[in-house]
């Protein structure tokens, strides 16, 4: 029989799956290999079928997207129950990710920004989304949305990482592999390369001795150097901070890291460590100098923590 | 805790030659001063890692101080600059991620400052103090009942 | 992240030290505490920890309990980390298994509130628990000492301690600013309180540097950067120009009587401008060198490049004069060096009620010093500015710019004796009445309140009082033509006007005005004052912060004489010790690359001021140079990617001790 695998998405964009289609002809050869008991975006399962399975009867559950909402919650919990290995894929499974971001608002702050503040959005009506709703003796009820984002780990065990906005088809293909083959790395593994990107860079060689910056600049404000070390240009490239395995997929395209695949195993708070690292570079020993050309990266919290706000430290803004 | 009998937490990180010897010099001359701050000896304020600032407040530390040495005086010439850089950046993430601007300091306190350090530190925890707990919340979050959303 | 190591087995010991910290702290509750903790196999609370029965205590719960890791709970580890540590390891235990509390300095002696101060106490205890079992067996590194010694600075302690070195068989390298040695002690007449000729006793010191084999001199230089570190310091030294080379100079001193200027016609800055001196002079006529200097600002050579060069034809085939000689920079490479910089007078003109600078007949201590000394600028004579009225009547006012809300807030030690043998001296040359205005006498040490005595029989006045201000408005004619001294005598209880010739000004003593930057280049500490400071003030007087840079004389703070000799031979044996030892063993908190995980990422390079780290070309990868590492831990902190550690300080030793402070007990 084949091994049972279920894919399931919380909150998330949905590049993951993409990232999953990527894998192209040789997702034929994984559905081959598999027997896809679970996949939303592709197949049409319900939940009590899932409901309807024994313990551990699947093998792995790759689930992406943060958790930010009763039902997602609930999935997961149950993807758990089924599930002897469950996969944390993806940047906001991981670490949050982009709608981690949200934990610099609140519920009411969300909704606000969605249902009225937005310049695109019409409700002259005021009207708010309802977790229950009675209509003609029926009774209709959403989701609650939280006022936290959590990364799938702080809801559920997680046995595997896999890192990435979106984690690349390869990683994926490698760790189907590694299930199938049963060569899996000891539990809470970040399944990709455990050094910084740096060390994969197109451009390491062009990397100063003693790299430091007097100036910071954002990509629209330069003509980027295609082949200059990016730091070096002065622009905020996160790659020495952020786990490698992504194939500098980012430098290729002439953009500095911004930090999806989250930190090495050695460090404990990606933003945090990220931010001692280039604030460190800083090349100034004067208060007001050193403050000015900080000054040059904007909203240093979104960019540190842009993809592990829910993963740090601190979780989220105090509000 | 009840508010009126509230004790801040502080966690202290202190450069081995400077602030670290200025407590040991406001013992010796028997000064007297609050005892919320817990000292975690470093070499350097250089060694101190952003990392090590974000995790006191999560775990608990309603504020925290920083002592080095004062500018052209690092005892290894430079580490207090790199601390500075480090903690210029970390306090505009402290700001946007709403912990008030007096719970996070630094401050350069040499060898010889003890009385320094006992005003610091009666500074500190006035100031945070009458800030109240930070209670920072650590990650669970019950999902709420079902429960009306309106705006 | 922690490995759960059921071997690990930790002892804590929490100190009494008698009742420094029992008072405070409840050191049985604290060790009870401790005993609960996860991992602590022993907790025990006593009276010395640092007794040799203390130190027994752990060494015998090491072997019975098999402890592998200690925490001590007592003072601060400035003060005994090294005594437990070598405890611990006579226990046959790695001594870097042990970490300190200081519930002392930090504790007991800065809380009042018992129950606050005893849960400080259990939570710093809890973090050292959680960190020690994570700490790891190290070893200390070994540097070679270069036995070469720089001393720095050429008065009585330069000279003391470069000659007990220099006898001891070590090579000194000697530098001194002035264009002589000698400092200070040459300029006095005679010394307190056995009165010997100061230049009696001295300049047989100096000459005996200067003919010294060991001893390489430098005047006229300037320490100009200090790179390394203990046992291998590198020096650079800026020889400044003479204009007359040293090595050709033979002291004949015929230039000086052939300069164009007939007259000696510039201020004498070693009589403290009561001389004068020509462009080319020698500074006393014992200095050491005995080759005089040219001095740019006022021969007319540099000036014009029109003098007649009377100087060259003296000099002769000798060619020891060239004007075209530049300063060098020597480059050395020392392995200890010791400080010797000394202080400066405070200036009078600060305390402007004294008079100093606006009334003529005012006059500073060392100016008084000159006046008296049969080499000085009137041979002894004591006379008035005008060249030759002789004071009938002299008042000295202690602690001028010392002891003083407004100037200097310390005690100079050294002017109530000076001033007392100041008043001898002038009783002696001008039988003047003589009055002394002083807050309190102060004269503790040997044979010093002898002499207090010895000049209140010689008939010397003393008011107790401080004095508002020195005046020549006159109240009735017989104070016309005279300096009023206006003063409270709080013994009589009465303000007194006291009309007299002459105002001497004891002046304190106090830092050199760049004595901030010497403390920065020799990466030292200064305390409040300015002076430098000492490692511990009771038991390391003469080290420094940094190893291998140790203090002598009044750099550190005012001293007299014999305090400064005795402390410039403290000092030497100090550097003598590292020397003979032949190396230094550096303490193993330094900084590593884990190999495996570094992305070369170069951010750590240019953190390390000791360009510890380099880039090594064929891996790629950072590397600590542990030799150069200093353990500042600042690449550490960097280290993007948690690549580079730092022993004794990791990561994960430190949020274990941080996460252990703040469980709420």
């Amino acid at each position: 029989m084949k091994p049972k695998v279920a894919f399931y998405w919380c909150a998330s964009c949905g590049g993951c799956e993409e990232s999953s289609v990527d894998l192209g002809e040789a997702l034929l050869d994984v559905a081959e290999a598999i027997d896809i008991v679970l996949w939303p975006v592709a197949l049409d399962f319900k939940k009590h079928h899932i409901e309807a399975m024994a313990d551990g009867e699947i093998v792995a559950a790759f689930i992406n997207g943060a958790v930010r909402s009763s039902e997602q919650e609930e999935w997961v919990h149950l993807l758990r129950k089924k599930s002897q290995v469950v996969i944390a894929f993806g940047s906001c499974a991981q670490l949050g990710g982009i709608p981690g971001l949200a934990n610099f608002f609140n519920r009411a702050g969300v909704l606000e920004a969605a249902y009225r503040e937005s310049p695109s959005t019409v409700n002259p009506n005021g009207v708010f989304p309802q977790t229950v709703h009675k209509d003609n003796g029926f009774t209709l009820t959403l989701p609650v949305l939280h006022d936290t984002v959590r990364t799938l780990d702080q809801v559920i065990d997680v046995d595997y990482y896999i890192p990435g906005c979106p984690p690349t088809p390869q990683l994926l293909a490698d760790a189907v592999q590694a299930l199938l083959s049963g060569k899996l790395p000891p539990k809470g593994a970040v399944l990709a390369p455990d050094h910084a990107l740096c060390k994969d860079c197109p451009r390491r060689d062009t990397k100063p001795e003693k790299p430091m910056i007097s100036e910071f600049k954002r990509p629209h404000e330069v003509v980027i150097d295609q082949t200059q070390c990016l730091l070096n240009q002065g622009l905020l490239c996160l790659g020495p901070a952020t786990r490698s395995g992504c194939g500098a997929l980012c430098i290729e395209g002439n953009m500095p890291c911004t930090g999806c695949f989250g930190p090495t195993s050695r460090v404990r708070d990606y933003g945090a460590k990220a931010l001692s690292a280039i604030a460190s570079m800083a090349d100034s020993n004067d208060d007001a100098e050193i403050a000015a050309i900080l000054s040059k990266i904007p909203d240093p919290a979104g960019t540190f923590y842009r993809y592990s706000l829910p993963a740090s430290a601190l979780q989220r803004k105090k509000l | 805790m009840s508010e009126a009998k509230f004790e801040p937490r502080i966690v202290a990180f202190f450069c081995n030659w400077c602030t670290y010897l200025a407590a040991d010099l406001a013992g010796i001359s028997r000064m007297k001063y609050p005892p919320n701050a817990r000292v975690i000896r470093v070499m350097c304020s250089g060694r101190i890692d952003p990392q090590f600032i974000v995790k006191a407040f999560a775990n608990g530390a309603d504020g925290v101080l920083i002592g080095g040495c004062h500018p052209g005086d690092c005892h290894y010439q430079e580490g207090n600059y790199k601390c500075l850089r480090r903690f210029t950046l970390l306090k505009r993430v402290i700001q946007e991620m709403g912990i008030e601007d007096e719970r996070l300091r630094l401050e350069w306190i040499s060898a010889a400052e003890g009385d320094r350090l006992r005003t610091v530190m009666f500074d500190m925890v006035e100031k945070v103090r009458a800030l109240g707990p930070l209670n920072w919340k650590p990650a669970e979050e019950k999902a709420p009942v079902a429960e009306e959303v309106t705006a | 992240m922690r490995e759960s190591n059921g071997a690990v087995r930790v002892g804590v010991y929490v100190c009494h030290c008698g009742s420094n910290i029992g008072a405070i702290v409840d050191c049985k509750a604290v060790a009870e505490y401790a005993a609960g903790l996860l991992h602590v196999a022993v907790a025990r609370d006593y009276k010395y920890m640092c007794s040799d029965p203390g130190q027994e205590l752990i060494q015998k719960d090491i072997e019975e309990h098999k402890l592998n890791r200690i925490v001590v709970a007592s003072c601060s580890p400035h003060l005994h980390e090294n005594t437990f540590r070598v405890a611990t390891a006579k226990a046959g235990l790695n001594p870097y298994y042990l970490t300190m509390v200081n519930i002392r300095e930090h504790d007991s002696w800065v809380h009042t509130d018992r129950a606050a101060a005893t849960e400080k106490a259990k939570d710093l205890v809890r973090g050292a628990v959680r960190r020690v079992v994570l700490q790891r067996p190290l070893e200390k590194g070994r540097v070679p000492i270069d036995p070469k010694v720089l001393v720095v600075g050429g008065g009585i302690a330069g000279i003391h301690a470069a000659l007990t070195l220099a006898n001891a068989g070590k090579k000194v390298y000697l530098v001194e600013r002035e264009p002589t040695i000698g400092g200070h002690m040459a300029m006095f007449d005679k010394t307190f309180p056995t009165l010997d000729c100061a230049a009696c006793i001295l300049t047989p010191k100096m000459s005996t540097v200067k003919n010294h084999p060991n001893i390489t001199l430098w005047t006229y230089s300037e320490v100009e950067s200090v790179s390394g570190y203990v046992g291998n310091y590198d020096v650079k030294v800026r020889r400044r120009t003479r204009y007359i080379n040293e090595d050709l100079c033979s002291g004949c001193q015929e230039c000086i009587a052939a300069c164009v200027f007939k007259e000696p016609k510039f201020p004498d800055e070693f009589n403290q401008r009561l001389g004068k001196r020509k462009p080319i002079y020698l500074p006393f006529p014992q200095a050491v060198p005995q080759t005089p200097v040219i001095d740019p600002e006022t021969c007319i050579e540099f000036k014009t490049g029109k003098c007649k060069k009377t100087c060259l034809e003296a000099c002769a085939d000798r060619h020891a004069i060239d004007f075209k000689l530049t300063d060098t920079v020597e480059e050395i490479r020392v392995g200890t060096i010791i400080v010797c910089t000394g202080f400066q007078a405070y200036d009078a003109r600060r305390s402007p009620q004294f008079g100093y600078g606006i009334y003529p007949n005012v006059y500073t201590s060392l100016e008084i010093e000159r006046l008296v000394n049969a080499a000085g600028p009137t041979a002894g004579e004591v006379v008035l500015r005008d060249g030759k009225t002789v004071p009938r009547s002299i008042g000295i006012i202690h602690c001028v710019g010392s002891r003083d809300e407004n100037a200097n807030r310390w005690c100079s030690r050294v002017c109530c004796m000076y001033s007392l043998k100041l008043a001898h001296l002038l009783k002696e040359h001008t039988d003047a009445e003589i009055f002394n205005f002083y807050i309190d006498m102060r004269t503790p040490g040997k044979s010093f309140e002898e002499f207090y005595q010895r000049l209140l029989n010689e008939g010397v006045h003393f008011i107790r009082g401080k004095v508002a201000e020195v005046t020549d408005w006159a109240a009735d004619p017989s104070e016309e033509g005279k300096l009023v001294l206006r003063v409270e005598d709080t013994l009589l209880g009465v303000v007194r006007r006291i009309p007299v010739d002459m105002v001497v000004l004891s002046v304190g003593l106090e830092p050199h005005a760049d004595a901030q930057d010497v403390r920065r280049m020799f990466n030292m500490t200064c305390s409040n004052e300015g002076f430098f400071l000492e490692r511990h003030p009771k038991l390391a007087p003469v080290n420094t912060f940094t190893d291998g840079v140790f203090l002598a004389g009044c750099c550190q703070g005012p001293k007299d004489i014999p305090d400064t000799v005795a402390q410039a031979g403290a000092a030497a044996a100090e550097a003598m010790a590292l020397i003979d030892a032949g190396y230094v063993e550096q303490e193993p908190n330094v900084a590593y690359v884990i190999e495996e995980d570094c992305s070369g990422c170069k951010t750590c390079i240019p953190m390390c001021p000791y360009s510890a780290i380099t880039f090594r070309e064929q891996d790629k990868k950072a590397e600590v140079n542990a030799v150069l590492c200093k353990g500042c831990g600042t690449c550490v902190a960097a280290c993007p990617s948690g690549s580079i550690q730092q022993r004794l300080f990791e990561d994960d030793e430190l949020f274990e001790e941080l996460e252990g402070v703040l469980i709420h007990a």
